[in-house]
């Protein structure tokens, strides 16, 4: 029987690795490193892990050692969070061009400086140009789920990517919920062992990661833009699967009381969940208003999006990144782009906020929303506004 | 020495394009001419040499070949002219040319 256990985010995706037995393990233990592969380490020194756990030098270390792993047909899991992120990233665009389903899970976290490990989308928006899947998760139950539903995905030989399962740094990673943990045998039905069809063998020699001179650098880069988009359609069928087996049920855009809202705020991640009680107070009072919270960040899920805010006059968007000099927050300007060709499409409203590790209450997202009123109303100079920042601001002009 | 044709990149549209960019064919870059960037060429004196195997040991690239009578020769196919066999022959029987000499 399935149980129901305490657990912290990071325990939750520990216990998700262990449950989809992985093969190998390679992770740096240091900060800005989560609890992940502290408890996996313990597993494997404890036997109840059978796994090849490789503590290295560096997160570029860390994920190279996965991609050799993976290159011979291992399951394969690391984690990482903010810096580590960054300190990884060149080797995390040749883990989607070479197609090694890796999962990485990544606890957000703001990027120095100022110095900074508070949570914060910072890390993930930086990495989104890469070629990986990337879900986001609303608390420590999804955490569990999206890291074995990761697996399930980025192996299946229609798929063959890298999958980056995010939830929040603190606000998740560390915090402790109640988690179902399946039972072993329903994760075995869920999860088939990993058959990676160009697995390295010396009796079957071939080569990894050849030379890409400009006549063919670019036909391999569209060959693996046409597979990205592809896997949208097998993301979405073991969401599918995965609600069969564990009675969860998993959407692209998730959407909380949007049925005749004129007005809708977009989240991602742990917000997604306080977002949802400022929604409740104001439905109370008669507004109207819905929330939609985005669980694909890659690929992006253009036609979902589309039909999820067709309806609505306005969209407020909130992100947890800033992108300098950009028209708006990563999340804002993405959408933006999704809707600008469609004929009837709701106004968006920037905003910014949640940045490393300022908490965002109930009353600042009645604030966003009394605030993204009056600006879709009357406009504004600036381009967006970031929540709960002392002093005016002002010059945020495009 | 015959060589099979070697398709090239332009042979390939992007749907020939193998998942993760693998070649699945082993030692298919033995078909590849890598010489043809050569500046200069070893020209190897048969007289001088000893066969003591210097310049085969030496070669970065394998692009020297013991033959059966003992001496070696040098493949352009594959040879890029660094010069070490010259440099390392101790009989100096390999001196190395301008390319577009006869």
């Amino acid at each position: 029987m399935s149980k129901r256990v305490g657990l912290e985010a990071s325990f939750a995706a520990a216990e998700a690795a262990r449950m989809a037995d992985v093969d190998v393990i390679a992770a740096y233990p240091i900060t800005p490193q989560t609890h992940i592969p502290e408890r996996l380490a313990e597993m494997v020194a404890d036997g109840e892990l059978n796994a090849a756990y490789i503590p290295v030098e560096s997160e570029h270390s860390a994920l190279s050692a996965c991609l050799g792993a993976a290159a011979v047909g291992a399951r394969t899991f690391t984690a990482t969070a903010g810096q580590g992120l960054e300190l990884m990233h060149e080797v995390v665009y040749i883990a989607s061009s070479m197609r090694y389903p890796i999962v990485m899970t990544v606890c957000n976290r703001a990027l120095s400086a100022p110095l900074s490990v508070w949570g914060d989308h910072s890390d993930a928006m930086a990495v989104r140009d890469t070629g990986w899947i990337q879900v986001f998760c609303q608390n420590n139950q999804e955490a569990f789920d999206m890291t074995l539903w990761a697996f399930r995905v980025g192996e299946d030989s229609r798929v063959l990517l890298p999958v980056m399962v995010h939830f929040d740094g603190f606000h998740l990673s560390h915090v402790t919920e109640p988690v179902i943990l399946p039972e072993q045998k329903e994760v075995d039905r869920f999860l088939p062992r990993f058959q990676y069809p160009f697995a390295l063998d010396p009796d079957k020699p071939m080569t990894h990661g050849a030379f890409g001179p400009p006549e063919i650098y670019s036909e391999a880069k569209i060959a693996q833009e046409v597979a990205f988009r592809k896997s949208k359609d097998v993301i979405i069928q073991e969401f599918k699967e995965f609600g069969d087996i564990f009675g969860r049920y998993y959407h692209l855009v998730e959407s909380y009381r949007t049925e005749g809202a004129k007005m809708l705020l977009l989240t991602m991640g742990s917000f997604s969940e306080t977002a949802k009680i400022a929604i409740d107070t104001k439905k109370n009072k008669g507004e109207s208003i819905g929330l939609i919270s985005l669980r694909l960040w890659r690929p992006f899920p253009f036609e979902e999006l589309r039909q999820a805010v067709k309806n609505a006059e306005t969209l407020i968007v909130f992100d947890r990144c800033i992108s300098f000099g950009g028209p708006g927050g990563p999340v804002s300007s993405e959408i933006r782009s999704a809707l600008y060709n469609e004929k009837e499409r709701p106004k968006v409203v920037s905003f910014i906020g949640g940045l490393g590790g300022r908490d965002m209450a109930v009353k600042d997202f009645e604030y966003v929303i009394d605030r993204g009123r009056e600006i879709a109303e009357k406009g504004s100079k600036e381009l967006f506004e970031i929540v709960g920042v002392r002093g005016k601001v002002t010059g945020i002009r495009g | 020495m015959t060589r099979r044709r070697l398709k090239t990149g332009s042979d390939f549209t992007w749907r020939d394009m193998e998942v993760g960019n693998i070649v699945t064919e082993a030692g298919s870059a033995a078909l590849r001419r890598t010489g043809d960037w050569r500046s200069q060429r070893p020209i190897m004196d048969k007289e001088k040499c000893n066969k003591c195997g210097l310049c085969w040991l030496c070669c970065p690239d394998a692009a020297i070949k013991l033959l059966e009578d003992g001496y070696y020769e040098i493949d352009p196919f594959y040879c890029k002219g660094c010069g070490i066999c010259a440099t390392v022959c101790a009989k100096e029987a390999i001196t190395m040319i301008e390319e577009e000499e006869k």
